[in-house]
């Protein structure tokens, strides 16, 4: 489905990621998991086609076509979905306008028809229970003063109106107490099909309890200098960070 | 030097217009409008025609438009408008009473019953008529404070004239269109005059068109005057094209417990100077100005406000937003006067400007002068381009990036129309922005004259 090979990524000059190796398939959960500054945020937007960061070698495949060509837009169509680590506020652009648009947006993509107003709203009700999103925050503009947990909340909830391909959380959990970080794992799990896979950036294994990853690869000064099952958060967990940076001096 | 010699040129042509005319002007028009020209015009000789010097005038070179030889106005021709155009900006299901004023002369379209005592008329006639109910004509918009006032009371012929007498509510609004067509470049004066009186309530759109695609300039002046516990709202919707000069100056004087807002909605024009002044004058008087502008090609727009807070225990409030695209430049010059008595005013202005290009620009200047001790006032101004994180957040969910652009638009704006009353007004407003920012409006509606000269 995805495959990430030998990729440098720039920001205003500063290499991030130098040289990233990464083969997700159909079904697949993997946590990216590193300390601060390692480049887990700059690997979840480059997938998801911010522009300031600049790709200075690699390539990035998804579903057999050149990812990195493609304008975010399209990409989003193409069942790429990032769940940002601080989305945005966006005064003055209603919820109900902004999810409508982007669902319709992705439909016409596929060929299907768009939805009218009364199926959407129908489809909204059904997805918003499935995160327990209260039903006020979509009379507001996009994001406008939701408390940090409740935009967590809204990223899932905009994941399970898209059903996404590949889902990438870009530290999802900072921020949540724990009952939204069940709310928001039960979301995630919820789409977990055999068709879909999901990149799970986290510091911390605490969400891994929740969504169970098939992989745990761990970033390190913008290399993945460790690849294992589940049981290496678990073992990050206990020996912390200093294991990693000790082992590649 | 050469500047010099220019300006006295230009301001030397309209003297010796306003000679060769003024037989015409004093033999045709009524007593009370007669009695304010001679000293206008002195008014208007000794402050010319403003230039950048003239620090109200800092931001808008006036004197281009003032150049060309313009043909005059100032007797009414006989003149057949296309009905069709008129009504082409009337706004769906806003049922309104109907007017238009045509280069500056009144024309009767479909007045539907209006209330008894209700006056919507000619100035010209109004004023021959009726002079007993324009005894303060003259008595806010000033000849001394501004060149472009002291120009247009000395040319002074018709405009439209609004009279809802005591208690009486004007269940419709009243609609004006103003229409600019001639087959020459012309120089067109408007005045108008509105009296609210104490306990009633009106609501007034007005809409700017140019016909054809000739040199025009409007300088129209309007006097509001609104009694005790009255209720205005003034709509305006600029909509000219890129030759055209639109001077539109505005006072409005409110009695105590009264309301009075204005919206101006610059959707097009290619120089459009609004001059609008209130004056607070009895307690808990309660204004808003609400402006927004969209700007684009070497368009300029510039709207200069001042709210003179005479009173105690009145509140202002002014909100404006400016849209620049391409080479397009703005500004905004706010001032707010809270005399040495007014005390417990509430004062609020912001002004927010969101600039589309690198080559747009914008000035914007508030000016507070508050010579009372309790008062509450604030001011705010921003300037800045497209947030864009919120565009990458729009497209990474599948909105293509003009559209997302649209929707920011949308929403820098929204905040303006979202404060418009009259609900059907509101929507076609809203569609009427949504068209401009797509780049589709040229008149209000999909109309012959694409003006994009």
């Amino acid at each position: 489905m995805l495959s990430i090979k030998n990729l440098y990524v720039s920001v205003e000059g500063m290499e991030i990621l130098k040289g990233i190796n990464l083969e997700v398939k159909p079904g697949e959960v993997h946590a990216i998991m590193g300390p601060n500054g390692s480049g887990k945020s700059t690997l979840a937007n480059v997938l998801a086609g911010k522009e300031e960061y600049e790709v200075t070698a690699g390539e990035v495949i998804y579903q057999n076509e050149d990812l990195l060509e493609k304008s975010p837009e399209v990409r989003a169509k193409e069942g790429v979905f990032l769940s940002f680590q601080y989305p945005v506020e966006i005064p003055g652009v209603p919820m109900v306008n902004f999810l409508k648009s982007a669902v319709n947006e992705h439909r016409k993509h596929k060929g299907e028809k768009e939805l009218t107003a009364g199926e959407f709203l129908k489809l909204m009700r059904e997805k918003m229970d499935m995160v327990d999103m209260h039903p006020n925050l979509t009379n507001r503009s996009v994001n406008e003063g939701f408390s940090g947990g409740e935009k967590k909340k809204n990223e899932i909830f905009q994941m399970a109106l898209l059903e996404p391909k590949l889902a990438i959380l870009d530290e999802t959990d900072s921020g949540l107490d724990i009952d939204a970080l069940k709310t928001v794992a039960h979301g995630v799990n919820a789409l977990r099909s055999p068709e879909r896979a999901a990149i799970v950036v986290t510091h911390y294994q605490r969400l891994l309890d929740y969504i169970v990853p098939d992989f745990v690869h761990i970033l390190y000064k913008g290399k993945i200098v460790k690849t294992a099952g589940k049981e290496l958060a678990l073992e990050l967990e206990e020996k912390g960070y200093d294991w990693i940076k000790s082992e590649n001096l | 030097m050469s500047v010099l010699v220019e300006k006295a040129d230009l301001t030397l042509k309209y003297t010796a217009h306003y000679n060769e005319v003024k037989k015409v002007l004093f033999e045709e028009s009524s007593e009370i409008l007669n009695a304010h020209r001679n000293k206008a015009f002195q008014n208007f000789v000794l402050q010319g025609i403003p230039t950048r010097k003239n620090e109200n005038y800092k931001y808008t070179n006036l004197q281009p438009s003032f150049t060309p030889d313009f043909q005059f106005i100032h007797q009414k021709k006989n003149q057949e408008t296309d009905r069709e155009e008129v009504f082409r900006c009337d706004v769906p299901d806003l049922s309104t009473n109907l007017a238009y004023v045509l280069n500056g002369w009144f024309e009767k379209e479909e007045i539907r019953n209006l209330p008894e005592g209700v006056i919507f008329d000619s100035l010209d006639k109004i004023s021959k008529e009726r002079p007993e109910l324009l005894d303060n004509y003259g008595s806010i918009a000033l000849t001394d404070d501004d060149p472009l006032v002291a120009l247009n009371t000395a040319f002074a012929r018709d405009g439209f004239f609004l009279y809802v007498p005591k208690n009486v509510v004007l269940e419709k609004p009243v609609q004006i269109i103003n229409l600019l067509k001639n087959d020459a470049n012309t120089f067109s004066t408007q005045r108008n005059f509105i009296k609210v009186e104490s306990g009633a309530r009106a609501q007034i759109l007005l809409c700017d068109h140019t016909l054809n695609l000739n040199q025009y300039l409007s300088n129209s002046v309007t006097e509001i005057f609104v009694g005790d516990n009255a209720e205005l709202e003034f709509y305006t919707l600029q909509n000219q094209h890129n030759q055209a000069t639109n001077l539109n100056s505005v006072f409005i004087k409110q009695g105590r417990d009264s309301r009075a807002t204005t919206h101006t909605a610059s959707l097009h024009g290619g120089m459009v100077r609004n001059n609008l002044k209130f004056i607070l004058d009895g307690e808990n008087a309660e204004s808003h100005l609400f402006g927004m502008a969209f700007m684009d090609k070497k368009q300029h727009v510039d709207n200069f406000t001042q709210v003179i807070h005479d009173k105690p225990n009145c509140m202002s409030n002014q909100l404006y937003k400016n849209v620049l695209d391409e080479k397009s430049t703005g500004a905004f010059s706010g001032r707010i006067h809270v005399v040495r008595d007014a005390q417990k005013t509430n004062a609020f202005q912001r002004n927010n400007n969101l600039l589309l290009t690198d080559e747009a620009t914008m000035q914007t200047k508030p000016q507070l002068i508050i010579d009372a001790d309790d008062v509450k006032c604030s001011h705010g101004a921003t300037v800045g381009q497209i947030d864009e994180e919120a565009l990458f957040y729009l497209r990474a969910r599948g909105i293509d990036e003009d559209k997302a652009r649209l929707m920011m638009m949308n929403a820098f704006t929204h905040e303006v129309v979202n404060e418009i009353k009259l609900e059907p007004l509101r929507d076609r407003i809203d569609e009427l922005v949504d068209k401009r920012l797509k780049g589709e409006l040229a008149h209000c509606h999909d109309c012959a004259y694409q003006c994009d000269c």
